[in-house]
């Protein structure tokens, strides 16, 4: 029958005899040969159909395909592929922040020579974010690295910071990559976007490939443009009904890492379907691909649709052509929730997913909270835990602190009103409950950072975050305890000084 | 980083698809043993011959003299879900993996996240920059949480030349493989590294797919490397790839 010729040359890559793609997982009798002379020329070889066999093995009936799985296709130039197969995609997107940046840079140049040009400049995104507002010299200086390596490299995009002492100084700064990528219109439907960083699955929620790479793997990308992927299989997991007043995207993703553990998804695509996520905004299907990691996973998908478009028709004009699954499409697991009967949850110390009820931690006293990060620091975030605030009328018991997590969303906080409040902003509400100063927008303390780092963990303590990880250490000290929690949980327990049910405040 | 590697054999396909087209195996199996297909990078069939380990840093607990395929030392052992903050802390992040006297400070802090309260024996003795544990023994989901390469790199650098896992996290795994830092191997069954304590003194044979620890007298079975042997022994991706014609060398 037919056969698939794989010819994707690329210049850097020598001619071999002898090479070959294998895939020594593929159940079916299709046969990948290698072809000499070319690296990528690989001929899909299928004998022909016989009637023993099931059709969904022949590959002579065309199967369905999960949303990653045509990304991977389309990504490689190929017609159909399996979960299992390593293949070579096309990166359309690759980032990197100051953490990964000098190391990523430091093997590119080592590996692909002193003189060597980036496969794109177009395509590489440099985002500052992780530890800037520091005295620590080597911080400070890992953002000089990536300065150099732009201005030498002639990098389109680079949202640099020069003045510390002030963020809104700097008119090209953004702030936490995840963010700043979404906000400056990178995250597009049926690409492929790599990023050095765990939560660059965040931009699954664009119905686009994105996930996490090491400095060797991101190197490699930087000179070649491609990276050596394997095709995950697609857990589905379908939440329907409407979501009560209450709960938040956070709560979705916290109860499903509780459900299957923090290896449940590793080597797997996390895709979130159902009416539940149609009804969600941009901002919170990314809280939910946000912390696919956190499972294990190693991407997250939402289907595109007018949410998504309308999100991205002022950030970008790059064309751009969304994927998604077939219907016959074959996903290794199902899980469906009834999302009307959810209650908020959080994780407690020290894994996300140690999940229980946000009620059932009430006797839980706490020293701080903090309201921050990729994954609980967007405009929309802070809007809800604003509105906890609003609700109470009451004064925060504990430190309260709040990092937004770019320049974009600190502007929101100050003139974005809230509704319900007869004009006020975020920010005036947070100061009205006591609240820190909203700060400068970064990681933060997230992962704790350098030990000036604002909010970090510097004494055993118990703090509500709305972060991503609580992991011995995670934000600072290796004896604190920290409670993820969706920004509505947050609020509430910062008004209490125990781990509350936002139901106490919201109706 | 890594040295260059002698002559580095690369291993059996036929052999390793053998194993794992076996349907009893998970898929976790599966994607955490292979993450790449090497065959890619080189000839179609060829014989595994693991005899050229060397050391990727000096000097700690060598491979035992008697067979090169084998490593001997004294092992750490670990829980379940060691995250990458756990192996190296957020704070030493500022160091750059890439630039030689940062890799070696990397090393020093290798594991210094893990409360004392569980891991009483420090990983690294204070006041020295390196540790006497060249093998380290987990449980399930080691590496989990962040990205960070500098986790495989901090423990290499630091003297480990192996850990054995229940099971890993993909972007660690992956990691180790890309960089050539440590040898992540897998183990067969559950809950050796409640079997084995810090300090016993241990042999892993890579012929014979054994863990042997000598101290308490027992046996483990370990899961083949597969294809991702190679590209460790060639000391990375970038020096396998050379090494196989896949990208010209540096000029």
């Amino acid at each position: 029958m037919a056969s698939f010729v794989i010819s994707h040359h690329s210049a850097i890559f020598s001619a071999k005899k002898g090479s070959g793609v294998k895939c020594p997982f593929n159940p079916s009798i299709r046969l990948y040969k290698g072809r000499t002379n070319a690296l990528y020329k690989t001929l899909a070889v299928m004998a022909p159909a016989q009637p023993t066999r099931a059709p969904s093995t022949t590959g002579s009936v065309k199967h369905g395909m999960t949303m990653t799985e045509k990304i991977f296709a389309k990504a490689s130039d190929r017609a159909t592929l399996e979960p299992g197969e390593n293949i070579w995609v096309n990166v359309d997107v690759l980032m990197t922040h100051d953490v990964c940046g000098p190391g990523t840079f430091g093997i590119f140049k080592r590996e692909f020579g002193q003189n060597a040009k980036v496969w794109d400049r177009e395509k590489v995104v440099i985002i500052p974010d992780h530890y800037l507002f520091t005295k620590d010299e080597r911080a400070n200086r890992n953002v000089d690295i990536l300065r150099e390596f732009c201005a030498e490299q002639n990098i389109k995009y680079f949202y640099d910071i020069k003045d510390l002492s002030n963020f809104r100084a700097n008119p090209d700064y953004k702030g936490v990559c995840h963010i700043a990528l979404a906000q400056e219109g990178h995250c597009r439907p049926g690409e492929v976007l790599l990023g050095t960083d765990s939560h660059t699955c965040n931009a699954g929620a664009f119905g686009q490939f994105a996930t996490g790479i090491g400095n060797t793997d991101a190197g490699f990308v930087l000179g070649t443009g491609k990276a050596l992927l394997k095709v995950p299989p697609t857990l589905r997991f379908v939440l329907d009904g409407e979501m009560p007043p209450y709960l938040l995207a956070k709560d979705l993703i916290l109860h499903i890492i509780g459900e299957i553990t923090v290896s449940g998804a590793t080597y797997k695509s996390m895709e979130f379907v159902g009416s539940t996520v149609d009804s969600l905004n941009m901002e919170e299907r990314m809280t939910l691909c946000n912390m696919v990691i956190e499972a294990g996973g190693k991407n997250g998908v939402v289907p595109p649709d007018e949410t998504t478009f309308k999100y991205l028709e002022d950030k970008t004009t790059v064309k751009y052509e969304p994927l998604y699954s077939d219907a016959n499409a074959r996903f290794i697991a199902d899980y469906k929730f009834d999302v009307s009967s959810l209650e908020p949850v959080v994780a407690k110390p020290h894994s996300p997913d140690n999940r229980a009820l946000a009620r059932e931690c009430r006797d839980v006293k706490i020293d701080r909270v903090y309201i921050g990060s990729c994954t609980g620091g967007k405009t929309e975030d802070f809007m809800a835990a604003a509105r906890v605030f609003l609700s109470s009328g009451k004064k925060v018991k504990v430190p309260t602190f709040l990092v937004p997590a770019t320049q974009k969303v600190w502007m929101d906080l100050y003139s974005l009103p809230v509704p319900g409040s007869g004009g006020k902003t975020c920010s005036q509400i947070f100061e009205e409950a006591g609240c820190d100063t909203p700060a400068s927008p970064n990681c933060g303390a997230c992962l704790g950072g350098p030990q000036d780092t604002y909010a970090r963990m510097n004494e055993p303590m118990v703090c509500v975050s709305t972060t991503n990880r609580n992991f011995p250490g995670r934000m600072g000290h290796k004896e604190g305890q920290i409670y993820l929690a969706s920004p509505y949980t947050a609020a509430a327990s910062a008004l209490t000084g125990f781990v509350t049910d936002p139901r106490e405040f919201l109706a | 980083m890594a040295t260059t590697q002698a002559h580095a054999p690369v291993s059996t396909i036929r052999a390793s698809f053998q194993r794992f087209h076996s349907p009893t195996k998970t898929q976790l199996v599966h994607f955490a043993s292979n993450p790449f297909i090497f065959a890619k990078f080189g000839k179609t069939s060829f014989s595994y011959k693991p005899s050229k380990i060397k050391p990727l840093t000096t000097p700690r607990a060598t491979p035992s003299s008697s067979s090169p395929t084998t490593f001997h030392g004294q092992c750490y052992v670990l829980g379940d879900n060691i995250d990458t903050d756990q192996i190296i802390p957020a704070e030493h992040l500022t160091l750059v993996p890439s630039k030689p006297d940062e890799y070696k400070k990397l090393g020093s802090f290798a594991f210094s996240g893990l409360p004392s309260s569980q891991y009483p024996i420090p990983f690294i003795e204070p006041g020295t920059d390196s540790t006497k544990y060249s093998i380290i023994i987990g449980g399930a989901n080691f590496g989990c949480g962040s990205s960070r390469e500098h986790a495989p790199v901090a423990l290499g650098a630091a003297g480990v030349r192996t850990v054995v896992a229940e099971s890993y996290a993909r972007i660690f795994f992956r990691n180790s493989v890309a960089t050539g830092e440590v040898y992540p191997l897998e183990l067969e069954l559950e809950g050796v590294n409640k079997q084995c304590s810090t300090g016993d003194v241990v042999t892993i044979d890579l012929e014979k797919n054994m863990l042997i620890n000598h101290t308490k007298g027992k046996e483990f079975v370990l899961k083949p490397i597969g294809d991702a042997g190679p590209v460790i022994d060639a000391g990375g991706i970038f020096a396998y790839a050379r090494k196989t014609g896949m990208i010209s060398s540096v000029t």
